[in-house]
């Protein structure tokens, strides 16, 4: 008896992800879903530039790889001709909250129909390092050497807080890859938000919580536990906004 | 018998988009062209398609991307300024081989320049409208009844070959009205979207639409093929128009709006018994080298004439080999000649 | 009547951009090849407003003419834009309740009627743009009244006929006014 498979919504490929890197599992939660969803068929997966740039590999469903940070535009292109297809981005930091902004708040605002799956792992690795949009502050990447200084560079973006403020946004959730238990809470938020685009819900956001254990200087282990102390603090876990509860909430009211 | 209609330039490129079974725009405004888009957003729901007005002319450009992906027929318009915003979408529409038509209504530049027509794009819709190794088809109608014809053609040739065409116009053609008649469109046949990210149905490997090829031996190959695709167009697609060329003193090599005020200037000319010959590329993009190359040797020189710097003068020096001189009259920044100064460019050419 | 170039002026809201497709579109019902080139941009939002129409039997090259045969003109900056450029022995046609001055060129044909006020006397103070018209084709061969209300009643929609009987009853106006 088989207990543990690869999805069927992955291919053979393997990853080319640092070892350690929660990239694999975020894949492999997305992958389960789409076959318990059965919607593998009917699914374009839209991956800009980034960490990510080659899930074209990995996702045993049509591919679209995009410019960086134009993800929510595509999949706008996408999903207006396809509306019954499902389309998913999978997206960075540096791609979704600095260079493509503009995209996900009006793909948001539009309330486009799409879902998706932003990595936070406050640091640019696929470029090896440099400060992301999300970087803490305090956070030492190679283009914040001393230590994030607000003064200097800013204060990140929350992105969930950000685009919860957005009336088009239907469900935006943050959940942590840290750890088993909140691995779990991924997998059902993930769900979640294709679910949501099944029954035509609107624009569905998960930000993932995440680690770079190469970049950060760290090991995988210390990683996860950074995620934890300084990560979940900066940037607590939570559904910000989830249109489809409060319409369930009013029928149940009524 | 077929029905003339007068139509503005620009509603004349969004109404034969519509007849060439386009139903995606995206785009977003700027003078000159905004008509498009106010035509779209009114025409679009008649024919159940859509029109959407973009953040911006990039995320317009990579919503084109999306649509064509999806094996849709799909179309952008702008003016120069939001041209070069749409650079980097359209080098990853040709690098993904996507079809696409994207319409350039030309307006006076650099930078946020005028908004008066000009052909001062010419350089960047021919040479370098993205980064990387790449081409684009371009087309310069000079009629209102050839934008429409050009329109269709372009979704055509952008789908016979997977790639991205432009249609170079200029804010004169965008505004003026002439009458057109659809009837005369003659829709080529095209080949099924088999490549379309429409999702696998279970049936099929899956799709993948990509520009990226970490392996510069895979990546070579790639451009190189795609260049071969190129010496097909070069050698199918080639249009221009052409008068009085054999014995000519001189011929005038214009396109677009700047070749009918020529036009104009050459009838003067010749009745006043100058020998001037008249050439109009059709396609800027493949040039009609071979042709001019020929020419050099029926002619003795060239006179070019647009609204810019004479950014076409290298194309035909280029073309003919430099075997014959060519001189250059133009204006630029919005500005238009009128048909009695290219007439004394070219009496000044010939002393 | 070989090629005949119209160069329409005046403020936007005047109707000038309307007065020149109307010019195209007789030409275009005719079989005549014509151009419609507009001024477009921040000029044309309340400021000036101008056209070029050009009608011709032949294949018509150049949309633009510094030097038009005819010059209808309601403002007068635009008049004074405009009037040096008429061609040698063209026409003016020039709506005196808005243009105070006289031409004193003797090498070009001029017509003065003031149809603003004449407008708004016959209750169509939107149509002192076709009372134009009417002089235009009184005082050129241009096109007869018959060939232009052809052209209205093509282009205005059926469902409004009450605006395309005032227009005719506009040109109407401008076609029989004597000076």
């Amino acid at each position: 008896m088989v207990v543990f498979d690869r999805p069927k919504s992955l291919t053979d490929k393997e990853f080319h992800y640092c070892p350690g890197c929660m990239h694999g599992v975020v894949h492999r939660i997305i992958a389960e879903v789409l076959d318990e969803l059965e919607i593998k068929g009917k699914t374009v997966g839209i991956a800009p530039v980034g960490c990510s740039v080659f899930a074209y590999n990995y996702f045993n469903c049509d591919m679209i790889q995009s410019p960086h940070g134009r993800a929510p535009a595509v999949a706008t292109g996408v999903k207006r001709v396809l509306p019954d297809n499902i389309i998913f981005t999978y997206q960075g930091d540096g791609d979704l909250a600095a260079i493509g902004t503009a995209e996900t708040v009006h793909a948001a605002a539009r309330g486009e129909n799409i879902t998706i799956i932003f990595i936070n792992n406050a640091i640019y690795g696929m470029t090896c390092g440099q400060m992301a949009p999300t970087t803490i502050p305090g956070q030492i990447t190679s283009t914040s050497p001393y230590g994030r200084k607000p003064e200097i560079q800013g204060l990140p973006i929350k992105v969930c807080e950000m685009l919860a403020a957005i009336d088009g946004t239907a469900y935006a959730e943050r959940v942590s890859a840290d750890c088993v238990k909140n691995i779990r809470g991924v997998k059902k938020a993930i769900k979640k938000a294709f679910i949501n685009q099944i029954e035509k819900k609107g624009f569905s956001i998960v930000e993932v919580l995440s680690n770079c254990p190469t970049y950060w200087g760290m090991s995988p282990v210390e990683s996860l536990e950074w995620v934890k102390t300084n990560m979940i603090p900066y940037y607590p876990l939570g559904v910000y906004k989830d249109v489809t509860a409060n319409k369930e909430n009013k029928k149940e009211e009524e | 018998m077929s029905e003339l209609v007068l139509m503005k330039g620009n509603e004349a490129i969004s109404e034969a988009a519509i007849k060439s079974g386009c139903r995606y725009y995206f785009g977003y405004p700027i003078t000159p062209q905004t008509e498009i888009a106010e035509y779209m957003s009114k025409r679009m729901p008649q024919v159940d398609g859509l029109c959407i007005q973009a953040e911006s002319e990039i995320a317009a450009i990579n919503m084109v991307l999306g649509a064509s992906s999806a094996g849709a027929r799909v179309l952008t318009s702008s003016s120069s300024p939001g041209v070069s915003l749409k650079g980097e979408g359209i080098s990853y529409l040709v690098g993904s081989d996507l079809p696409c038509v994207i319409v350039n209504v030309q307006r006076g530049g650099p930078g946020l320049g005028g908004i008066q027509p000009a052909q001062s794009d010419y350089y960047q819709a021919t040479k370098a409208m993205g980064h990387g190794d790449m081409r684009l088809i371009v087309l310069a109608p000079n009629s209102i009844q050839e934008i429409i014809e050009l329109t269709s053609l372009a979704f055509d040739l952008a789908d016979l070959y997977r790639t991205p065409v432009m249609i170079l116009a200029d804010g004169a053609l965008g505004q003026m009205m002439e009458p057109v008649d659809f009837d005369k469109l003659q829709p080529r046949e095209i080949p099924e979207k088999t490549w379309a990210a429409v999702g696998h149905q279970n049936k099929r490997e899956p799709n993948i639409i990509n520009s990226l090829y970490i392996e510069p031996k895979d990546l070579e190959d790639l451009v190189i093929e795609r260049y071969k695709k190129y010496d097909i167009i070069n050698e199918k697609e080639v249009k221009y128009e052409e008068e009085n060329i054999d014995g000519s003193d001189i011929v005038i090599v214009s396109y677009g709006i700047t070749s009918r005020i020529a036009k104009t200037a050459v009838d003067k000319l010749r009745k006043n018994g100058i020998n001037v010959g008249y050439f109009r590329p059709v396609t800027l993009s493949p040039f009609p080298a071979k042709r001019l190359g020929e020419i050099a040797d029926m002619t003795k020189r060239f006179l070019v004439t647009e609204l810019n710097m004479g950014q076409m003068v290298d194309d035909v020096k280029l073309a003919t080999k430099c075997k014959k001189p060519v001189d250059f009259y133009g204006r630029t920044g919005g500005m238009m000649p009128s048909p009695d100064e290219i007439y004394q460019a070219v009496l000044r050419t010939l002393k | 009547m070989g090629i005949t170039s119209i160069v329409a002026a005046g403020f936007g809201g005047q109707g000038i951009l309307f007065m020149g497709k109307q010019l195209a579109l007789a030409g275009m019902y005719l079989n005549k090849k014509v151009t419609w080139l507009p001024s477009y941009g921040p000029e044309s939002r309340g400021g000036t407003s101008n056209c070029t129409v050009i009608i011709s039997d032949d294949e018509i090259g150049s949309p633009v003419t510094p030097n038009p045969d005819i010059l209808i003109v309601m403002n007068l900056p635009s008049y004074i834009k405009f009037h040096g450029s008429i061609a040698k022995n063209g026409t003016l046609i020039c709506d005196s309740s808005l243009v105070s001055e006289r031409s004193s060129r003797e090498d070009i044909d001029k017509y003065y009627i003031p149809a603003t006020s004449v407008a708004y006397k016959n209750n169509m103070p939107k149509l002192a743009n076709v009372i134009m018209l009417g002089k235009l084709i009184a005082a050129t061969n241009i096109f007869t009244p018959d060939e232009l209300i052809m052209s209205m009643q093509k282009s205005i929609p059926s469902s409004k006929k009450d605006l395309l009987d005032l227009n005719i009853k506009a040109l109407d106006i401008g076609f029989n006014y004597k000076e």
